[in-house]
């Protein structure tokens, strides 16, 4: 066991991939000898060589196009894309091809892959530093989309999204890179894809979230205690495929929901929720279903404390299905 | 060798000036012969489309001998990611027209199950021939990162990416040269400049003074080749190829040539192309241009091209009934093969898809064997 903060954990999955299997490659912009801009590849260049840690150009349709290359000629690519909000270039490589292959070739060529990136706000990035995109990659058969929030997860996630058979989009949320520690396992350990975390336990209100909001509705929760709310917490990890049974047999076990996420709320992925919960539950409720998200502008710098969901906004809106 | 010369070895009159092809004569004629199946299986397809009996088709008269020629200068360890206009590729190295019109199909033995497109063809035996998606230029770097993993393994094969004048404008072509060229990957770049990018002619996809030049500007070395004769494209293709194999790097190579029909189907060219043009390049039909070359080695007779036409019309012509008479897919393959193994979510919008079918009558015998 040790204690490491969440990027030294992806780091520690990396490189426990790396070498339980010499096909694993991992590449894109500064990630060799400069070890990643939030050094999440730190070493491995100097540990497995430049033919397994490379810099590219800088081009992110390249990098992901370049990896459904090697993912199809026997390579496992975990690619890195810089920052969240610069992965739109590689839009088409990854829904259009990257998610479709499998399907469109019959089953004759797959492109198991993984592009990590570190998404979501909290380190005053301004409109392009901080953006949580992943509904529109919710969007996409054939994708998987998973986000860590603990660094035992963010380890054992990721070894699990690079031995997983199907192209995964991994989310790091960059707000907690280096914000929490926790122990964290040597060697190789998995984390089940499709799986959901309870945060903690509680009757009262349910509470969904996932990656950087996950410590904010933690805090929430604590709030709510101390007022007598007893909140469930959990963490959803996997958005796609998501657990849909756990998210209903969740939401039943209080009938009071509210749902978390910094993404805008405009068909962000807390409406799939509420409605998954609305079409097959709706019976448990005992009040309306809550969101708490950012807002549905693009993401600001100087005021992000205010953009960002924090425990205040999710407090009220605890306290209001509570209430209702 | 500058991008602005047009090389050529197959003359007028059929002589090549002494340059020695190192074919046999069996590889000569079946690349022949490979142009006209190629022939045959558009003017069938056309014929079917024109029927109602399949949707779509994408004609290749005018750049047979660049895709036969190109293909004859790999081996079957290579790999082949290639345009929806180049299954003379897949012809030549043994694909069989049955298989091919069961995609045009899109029938229960289709290798994409029915789910992709007509000409949209994937295969893996007897060579790569790597699944063609629709949006222009994406496979270039596809075909680069397969290269990469080529040389990882320090493997002798390459990769041939091929693409037409439109795909030189896409990202795709940008990041796939700019990537091979830095990392010297085993690829040749295969640009078929067949002048139009459906109604788009070449003036208006680069001010470039040709596709090849753009080699320059990536630090790779670009040819351009007569695209309407197949020796100069497969020489092309294996210096191309053979450099890429000693870990040269790759390689853009320029087709010129003509498209003689629609860009598809659903493409009316009498409405762009202007008839000049048309009846300029049908002067320089690869096929005929092909047949004086073998006519002057004694291998080639009327009768003998009719032979070919005859076998490759009744040959393609039995595969079309055998594609109709196939069943279509089954429900089940609209869910299967998202994921490798099908999540909870998606099986039970199948059974319910299926139920619904079963309920309406119109669920077929086998309908619902995928484990729902």
């Amino acid at each position: 066991m040790a204690n490491l903060t969440l990027v030294q954990a992806v780091n520690d999955g990396l490189k426990t991939a790396m070498r339980n299997d010499p096909s694993v490659v991992v590449f894109g912009e500064d990630v060799g000898p400069k070890g990643g801009v939030f050094l999440a590849t730190e070493g491995l260049t100097k540990e497995f060589g430049e033919g397994r840690c490379f810099d590219t150009p800088l081009s992110e349709d390249g990098i992901v196009g370049a990896a459904i290359g090697m993912a199809v000629n026997g390579l496992k690519p975990v690619c890195e894309i810089q920052f969240q909000d610069f992965i739109f270039p590689a839009f088409d490589q990854i829904v259009s091809e990257a998610a479709k292959l499998r399907y469109r070739s019959g089953g004759q060529y797959t492109a198991p892959m993984v592009i990590r990136t570190p998404y979501g706000g909290g380190i005053r990035g301004g409109l392009y530093h901080s953006q949580s995109g992943e509904a529109y990659f919710c969007h996409t058969p054939g994708l998987k989309v998973v986000i860590p929030s603990t660094p035992y997860d963010a380890k054992g996630l990721l070894i699990a999204s690079i031995e997983d058979p199907d192209p995964v989009l991994f989310l790091e949320p960059k707000a907690l890179y280096r914000t929490l520690k926790g122990e964290v396992p040597e060697g190789k350990y998995k984390v089940d894809l499709s799986t959901l975390r309870t945060v903690r336990e509680g009757r009262n209100v349910t509470v969904f979230c996932y990656g950087a909001m996950v410590p904010v509705c933690q805090k929430a929760a604590d709030q709510a205690a101390e007022k007598g709310i007893e909140c469930l917490v959990v963490d959803l990890r996997t958005l796609l495929p998501l657990d849909e049974e756990g998210v209903l047999e969740a939401a039943k076990q209080t009938g009071r929901v509210v749902i978390v996420h910094e993404a805008p709320r405009f068909c962000g992925f807390g409406g799939e929720i509420s409605a998954l919960i609305a079409e097959n539950a709706i019976e448990y409720m005992e009040s309306p279903i809550a969101r708490v998200t950012g807002f549905d502008t693009p993401f600001p710098n100087t005021l992000e404390h205010h953009y960002m969901p924090d425990d205040r906004r999710v407090l009220d809106a605890i306290e209001h299905v509570w209430g209702y | 060798m500058t991008p602005q010369t047009l090389e050529s070895v197959i003359q007028p009159d059929g002589g090549i000036d002494g340059y020695d092809p190192q074919m046999s004569e069996a590889e000569l004629l079946h690349a022949y012969r490979t142009m006209l199946r190629v022939r045959a299986f558009d003017d069938v397809s056309l014929k079917l489309q024109r029927a109602g009996r399949i949707g779509f088709s994408i004609p290749n008269r005018g750049v047979e001998a660049t895709q036969v020629g190109a293909a004859a200068a790999l081996e079957k360890t290579d790999w082949i990611f290639p345009s929806y206009r180049d299954f003379g590729m897949a012809l030549y190295h043994g694909i069989s027209p049955l298989a091919m019109m069961h995609n045009m199909y899109g029938n229960a033995a289709d290798t994409t199950k029915g789910r992709q497109m007509p000409v949209h063809f994937s295969f893996l035996e007897p060579i790569k021939f790597f699944s063609i998606s629709s949006p222009i230029g994406t496979h270039i770097i596809q075909a680069t990162g397969a290269a990469y993993a080529i040389q990882q393994r320090k493997e002798p094969h390459v990769v041939l990416a091929s693409f037409g004048d439109g795909g030189t404008s896409s990202t795709g072509f940008h990041s796939g040269l700019n990537f091979a060229a830095v990392w010297k990957s085993p690829v040749v770049f295969l640009c078929q400049n067949n002048q139009w990018a459906i109604s788009c002619p070449s003036s208006q996809q680069t001010a470039s003074e040709s596709y090849a030049i753009k080699a320059k500007a990536y630090g790779m070395p670009g040819v351009k080749v007569d695209g309407n004769d197949l020796l100069a494209v497969r020489r092309a293709t294996r210096d191309a190829a053979a450099r890429a194999r000693k870990g040269g790097g790759p390689t853009l190579i320029e087709a010129y040539t003509f498209r003689m029909g629609g860009h598809s189907t659903s493409d009316d060219p009498t409405r762009y192309v202007p008839k000049e043009q048309l009846a300029e390049w049908e002067k320089k039909c690869p096929v005929l241009r092909f047949e004086r070359f073998l006519k002057k080695r004694k291998l080639w007779t009327e009768a003998l091209r009719d032979t070919y036409a005859a076998e490759a019309f009744e040959e393609i012509n039995n595969a079309a009934k055998q594609a109709e008479a196939t069943p279509r897919p089954g429900i089940e393959t609209i869910f299967s093969d998202v994921y490798a193994e099908v999540p909870a979510h998606i099986r039970r919008q199948g059974q319910a898809a299926f139920d619904l079918a079963r309920r309406k009558g119109d669920a077929a015998a086998g309908d619902g064997a995928f484990p729902l």
